[in-house]
């Protein structure tokens, strides 16, 4: 397997990986962002 | 009589290189062909019909707007090679979106990383076919279905193919409605395809919606420092737009800031149409790569909700995970489209939607990620 493949099959692990670790992070800061600033009052 | 000959051989050099160039003519009628899109077709007008102008003007030969002290070339320099205009059109965009639905159904989030999946998969591809690793990259990103962020990587990475990637990137964006139902139905049931989704959003408060650009970029910057030129214009807009206090700044942002950068973004870029660049083997393989891309994104985010659904008790319609790429907001509507075609009755498009904005912050996530682990 070529130098370049192999870069490419790491990138596929790490960099869509990586893209999965950074949404479940914004997944989990959204539902906290959403249970601590819940809407109160007319701003629901 | 000498003047009338140096004369009449002035006004015919053009005509002459014109003819001993053919490769000019076949480029100007690309040219054309990128405004009758614009024009006839309305297909991303604001880019195509600059760059369709611009194809011609720089391949004229002789053609003073290209080389050192033409005004494309000075643009291109100023505006592409140091990465601003992308940037700057992130903030009009960012002024655009809308994260409300995304952040009162978070979990449809995760849509948007696995519809980044085309990207990758053709990265691969193109290492197979032998391109360079940079070269492979930027042809990758076309996938990102984010014309920016596709500019920004294939600048960064100094790849050779940036005119086919813009146009691969602006053309099949708008070719979304066609390309996507194809890819659809080729991976789902009929059945698969009328499943209905309850939509129970959270409630989203003003103040969650402001911190929200903020952390955004404190985590893609924390975890993935090199997309920060892209997350961090992104949310700026953003920022305007929720704050409450900058609805000018913000109006200016989506309407004056992104119209005046699409025109200079789009003629400058014609630099990189003329046609001894263009016109090479490679860029027919670049532009179908592309299409590969988007069908794969399209394919990855439709499997993973697949996937997903072998898990769970309240089944996701798997065409939700198709609207995780960045193309907002066509690629909901499509999937809103398809629903009601099997069921009239079947409304998905917020849960759609959701998915298309996670997907805006998918790929520039993903632009950042693939700079940061290769350069």
């Amino acid at each position: 397997m070529s130098e370049n493949l192999m870069i490419a099959f790491e990138l596929l692990g790490v960099g869509w990986g990586g893209i999965f670790v950074v949404m479940i992070i914004i997944y989990l800061v959204s539902l906290a962002l959403s249970k601590i600033f819940a809407p109160r009052g007319p701003e629901a | 009589m000498e003047i009338l000959t140096t004369a009449a051989d002035v006004l015919t050099a053009g005509v002459i290189a014109l003819a001993a160039e053919p490769g000019r003519i076949v480029m100007m009628l690309i040219g054309c062909i990128l405004m009758y899109l614009g024009i006839k077709k309305q297909y991303e007008p604001t880019l195509l019909v600059p760059m369709g102008l611009g194809t011609i003007l720089v391949n004229i030969p002789f053609s003073g707007v290209i080389g050192e002290t033409g005004p494309f070339q000075i643009l291109f320099d100023m505006g592409i090679e140091t990465e601003l205009f992308p940037l700057l059109l992130f903030i009009g965009i960012g002024a655009m979106i809308d994260f409300g639905p995304l952040l009162s159904s978070p979990f449809l989030l995760i849509f948007g990383a696995a519809a980044q999946f085309g990207i990758f998969f053709v990265i691969i591809v193109a290492t197979l076919l032998g391109f360079d690793m940079a070269d492979a990259a930027s042809t990758g990103i076309i996938a990102a279905a984010d014309g920016p962020t596709s500019i920004f990587v294939a600048n960064s990475l100094g790849s050779k193919y940036m005119g086919a990637i813009m146009v691969a990137a602006y053309s099949y964006m708008a070719l979304v409605p066609i390309i996507q139902p194809i890819a659809i139905k080729l991976c789902t049931t009929k059945k698969e395809r009328r499943i209905r989704m309850s939509y129970n959003p959270l409630a989203v408060s003003k103040t969650a919606k402001i911190l929200f650009p903020i952390i955004i970029c404190i985590i893609a910057g924390l975890i993935a420092p090199a997309s920060l030129p892209l997350v961090g214009f992104l949310m700026f807009g953003n920022l305007l737009r929720e704050c409450g206090v900058l609805d000018s700044l913000s109006k200016s942002a989506q309407n004056e800031l992104v119209n005046l950068i699409s025109i200079l973004l789009g003629l400058c870029v014609s630099v990189k149409m003329e046609y001894s660049e263009f016109l090479q083997f490679d860029t027919l393989i670049v532009m179908a790569l592309g299409l590969v891309g988007f069908v794969m994104d399209t394919v990855g985010g439709v499997m993973f909700a697949k996937l997903l659904n072998l898990f769970r008790k309240e089944k996701i319609n798997p065409m939700v995970g198709a609207a995780g790429i960045s193309a907002f907001p066509m690629s909901s509507r499509v999937v809103q489209r398809l629903a009601t075609e099997e069921d009239p009755q079947n409304f998905i498009l917020m849960q759609a939607s959701a998915a298309n904005v996670a997907g805006q912050i998918a790929s520039v996530v993903a632009g950042g990620l693939v700079l940061g682990l290769l350069m």
